[in-house]
């Protein structure tokens, strides 16, 4: 979820153009949704268990982002990606204790920069953060599955304006093609286990998901590179989440994009290794 | 990357210590926060000055409490929506001198059951033959809960039952038998309840009565005309039922005035206690709710202000079950406890401890949870919790039970739940979108928790050494000193499970002191009168109370356990009238029976 959403997806704008009246450089824009999703969330509802826990989140990853990114590129790494990284644990992490919110975040940040391969970070580092302290501390730690108001409005106006910003940064695909089969497979799994079809739908209508759909999924880092194989990798996060969910884990999207994401770039690395090596035995023959 | 290796392999080295940490912590928090050891009764007494022997059997008591079986429609989670109701409640219906113990049933046609004393070990139920046993029969609900207080001062208890159902009130004709009195008291004609409390919330020397409303008032549990009667939300439903204050007018009739009053919610009410803890003379109302956040009414003896969020306690929402008041650090202040869920992995609510926060009183009084810090805080999917000096130290203690619905022990209905759970309104309202139980289990057989306070702001789980070792799914505790020997006994309350009396056996050396107060311009039952006793350079208060926890009531006698060699400099009780009594050097080992000055 620290994506670094200044990925140069949008082409420079003319010169000719004039410039609209309200502009926002493209790495804020997610930063400022998540912002926007925890105070409506929190004011609405009182979505957070206290701002010192959120808080502690939030300063963990950026100062652990900071000291990192001078000790090994010598510069000070923007912090926008590590404000999303903190303020996802924040939100997603529940836990009466303040130490799995410094933990967590700090797993997520220090995984960007130990689990590298070929100079790519492999899991996204929030659902590697995540993933890790459901694991290993499921006596202090859950996720947020359940603590946010169950009403429409507020999942609407979520959904809308998610889905506007996941489209001006040219990933909505992911999101799409993640939900269409979420949908999918939630009829099928009604189908296989006989529970009601609304009971299989209704977590993607929760707010863990919301985050997960216009966050997690949709990272640059940390998805593979062509729109194809974005859409593939997603749909087999969303199979393996149904198997997952045939086996009745309660976090199943997590595991699930904590299996199939690494595996993904691992697959792409391999696969752009092999080109390079053509092409070099190419222009060397 | 460009770092050097030194520095590559020193992030590995923190990435594994970061990894490690959670194993760590669970090691230090799982060594320092109980006693899980199971011993013998010496070894515990030795080690902790207590323990607890279960003689339900042996008391002659037999009874075992069976779930209501709702309307058809509700067939797939039955378990579920079926799951409360066994309750237990402390009183001395015939002023015998011995406390009686009353406990619920709640299928159809089941019977309650009241528990005379025979002061000889052994328990006789007397409740069809005072005509308070068969109270769940068809058409008019099932019972959740009952609270004695004497309405009309005629110093015999009175019975409100309360039910999803026909809400029955009962007036104890000088323990010989009871009258139902429903109809002339104007009560109403359906109530789906989980709580209710006695108390004078206005002064008038007349008990008054709140009703928490759990369901919709307007539902007919066994007769659905639709399916969505289930909260629109985990954390934030407001659909639940309303609430009632019925003013005690003096007749025998009440007038409900909750409107008027200030007290206007739809929160699903679990839980109600009622103390002054602002030290204004009036009771302040404290209600736990399910499927959200806490209340606290802020009494000024005319009308109720809602605070919660203001104070700090009703701001997170939690899953309420339990309200409990209790002096734990004798400091002459109440802390409040809340128990909630938690579940390993899966949803940590983490029950709350409110401690008000040092430098705050009066009307801005503020509390802090400070569960966490206390080591109170993990206990299972909890429900009723009582603090009560239970190895007579001189610091309360806390007695919480557990275990929401088991059956199939190897299959949970988890998964289901949180899937439900999380989901829109629209899903998680209408009951016939829950996924079937199908025999599962969803926190079930869980270990109960027995919490020593060591007085210094750590609680030690200790209830596997000193016997309490059951894994029913427990719902109601009340404590009472049931054999008059100057220790509290533990009374649990099972649902689908058998009633529990844990005799508990104390370190002689440990000494005690109770009190059994009778108003006289105040409530006859003395509900509301607070007792704070100083000895040995300490104090500690209590308050009688017309029902907390989780549908139960203690015994209306208040124990105080003092610890070894105590010197007790005075007891000083303020009656709900505002009268102020001192009594000088009171004799430790001995129960005082005090009349409110005339």
């Amino acid at each position: 979820m620290s994506q670094q959403v200044t990925a140069p997806v949008l082409p420079p704008p003319t010169p000719t153009r004039r410039k609209p009246l309200f502009s926002l450089d493209n790495r804020y824009i997610a930063p400022a949704f998540i912002t926007c999703i925890l105070l409506t969330g929190h004011l609405t509802f009182g979505i957070l268990e206290s701002y010192w826990k959120t808080l502690l989140a939030i300063v963990t990853s950026i100062l652990l982002e900071l000291a990192l990114g001078q000790i090994f590129y010598r510069k000070w790494i923007h912090p926008a990606s590590a404000y999303i990284t903190g303020i996802s644990v924040g939100i997603l992490v529940r836990s009466p204790a303040y130490w799995p919110y410094a933990l967590c975040s700090a797993l997520s940040i220090t995984s960007k920069y130990v689990l590298r391969v070929k100079g790519r970070h492999i899991w996204n580092p929030s659902n590697f953060g995540i993933s890790a302290m459901l694991f290993l501390a499921p006596e202090t730690v859950a996720s947020l599955s359940i603590q946010w108001g169950n009403y429409l409005l507020p999942m609407l106006v979520i959904w809308a304006l998610g889905s506007a910003i996941i489209w001006r940064l040219r990933r909505f695909h992911i999101t799409g093609i993640y939900v269409a089969s979420f949908i999918a497979f939630a009829f099928l799994r009604s189908w296989m286990t006989g529970s009601p079809w609304q009971s299989e739908i209704a977590p993607i209508t929760g707010p863990m998901y919301q985050l997960f759909i216009f966050f997690m999924i949709t990272d640059p880092k940390t998805t593979v590179r062509s729109k194809r194989g974005q859409c593939l990798v997603v749909f087999l996060i969303a199979l393996l989440e149904m198997i997952m969910r045939l086996d009745q884990i309660v976090y199943a999207p997590f595991y699930a994009l904590f299996i199939v994401g690494p595996i993904a770039i691992l697959v792409e690395i391999w696969m752009d290794s092999r080109r390079a090596n053509a092409a070099q035995l190419t222009v060397t023959q | 990357m460009t770092g050097n290796r030194v520095a590559k392999g020193f992030l590995v080295l923190f990435f594994v210590a970061l990894l490690a940490t959670p194993l760590v912590m669970k090691r230090v928090s799982g060594g320092r926060g109980s006693d899980r050891a199971k011993v013998d009764a010496k070894t515990a007494l030795a080690r902790h000055g207590f323990y607890l022997e279960e003689v339900s059997h042996a008391a002659g008591i037999n009874f075992v409490h069976h779930s209501p079986k709702l309307d058809s429609k509700l067939d797939p989670i039955m378990p579920e929506v079926a799951s409360m109701g066994a309750s237990v409640s402390i009183v001395d219906f015939d002023r015998d001198g011995w406390p009686d113990i009353y406990v619920t049933n709640s299928a159809i046609g089941s019977k309650n059951a009241l528990y005379r004393n025979m002061h000889d070990g052994t328990f006789k139920d007397v409740a069809s033959e005072m005509g308070i046993a068969d109270v769940n029969q068809q058409g008019t609900g099932v019972s959740m809960g009952a609270v004695w207080g004497d309405f009309d001062n005629d110093g015999y208890e009175d019975l409100f039952l309360i039910k999803w159902g026909r809400p029955e009130l009962f007036h104890n004709d000088h323990g010989h038998s009871f009258t139902r009195v429903t109809e002339q008291a104007g009560l109403p004609s359906w109530i789906n309840a989980n709580t209710a409390i006695w108390f004078d919330y206005d002064g008038d020397g007349l008990l008054d009565l709140f009703v928490g409303g759990y369901y919709s008032e307007d539902i007919d549990l066994w007769h659905l005309t639709t399916t969505r009667i289930m909260p629109e939300s985990f954390e934030y439903a407001k659909n639940g039922g309303r609430k009632y204050l019925f003013h005690n007018l003096g007749n025998g009739k009440f007038e409900e005035v909750s409107g008027k009053v200030g007290i206007d919610s739809r929160r699903w009410a679990l839980a109600a206690a009622a103390a002054d803890l602002r030290g204004t003379g009036h009771p302040d109302l404290f209600i736990a709710n399910d499927y959200g956040v806490a209340e606290l009414y802020f009494n000024d003896g005319k009308r109720f202000h809602e605070v919660g969020e203001k104070t700090g306690v009703g701001f997170i929402p939690k899953s309420g079950m339990n309200a409990a008041f209790g002096d734990i650090l004798n400091q002459g202040r109440y802390a409040v406890y809340v128990s909630n869920i938690s579940e390993d992995g899966i949803l940590i609510q983490g029950n709350n401890l409110w401690v008000p926060k040092e430098g705050t009183a009066g009307d801005t009084i503020q509390y802090q949870n400070l569960a966490r810090d206390f080591g109170v805080e993990l206990g299972g999917w909890s429900f009723g919790g009582q603090f009560g000096d239970l190895n007579n130290d001189g610091t309360l203690d806390l007695y919480l039970t557990n275990g929401y619905i088991s059956l199939d022990r190897n299959r949970s209905y988890w998964y289901d739940f949180s899937k439900v759970a999380g989901g829109n309104s629209t899903i998680i309202g209408d009951a016939k979108n829950w996924p079937a139980f199908e025999g599962r289990s969803l926190s079930g057989y869980q270990s109960k928790r027995v919490w020593l306070n060591d007085g210094a702001g750590k609680f030690v789980d200790v209830a596997q050494a000193v016997g309490a070792t059951d894994t029913y799914d427990g719902r109601s505790v009340a404590l009472v000193d049931l054999w008059n020997r100057g220790v509290l006994d533990v009374v649990v309350a099972n649902q689908n499970g058998p009633l529990l009396v844990y005799k508990n056996t104390v370190a002689p050396e440990n000494q005690w002191i109770e009190f059994e107060l009778e108003g006289t311009t105040s409530n006859r039952s003395a509900i509301g009168a607070r007792v704070t006793l100083f000895w040995n350079g300490q104090q500690q208060v209590q308050e009688v109370s017309g029902g907390c926890g989780f549908a139960s009531e203690n015994d209306r006698r208040l124990h105080f356990g003092l610890g070894k060699n105590a010197q007790i400099q005075k007891a000083v009780i303020r009656w709900p009238s505002g009268k102020v009594q001192t009594i000088e050097k009171p004799a430790v080992n001995q129960l005082h029976k005090i009349k409110e000055a005339a």
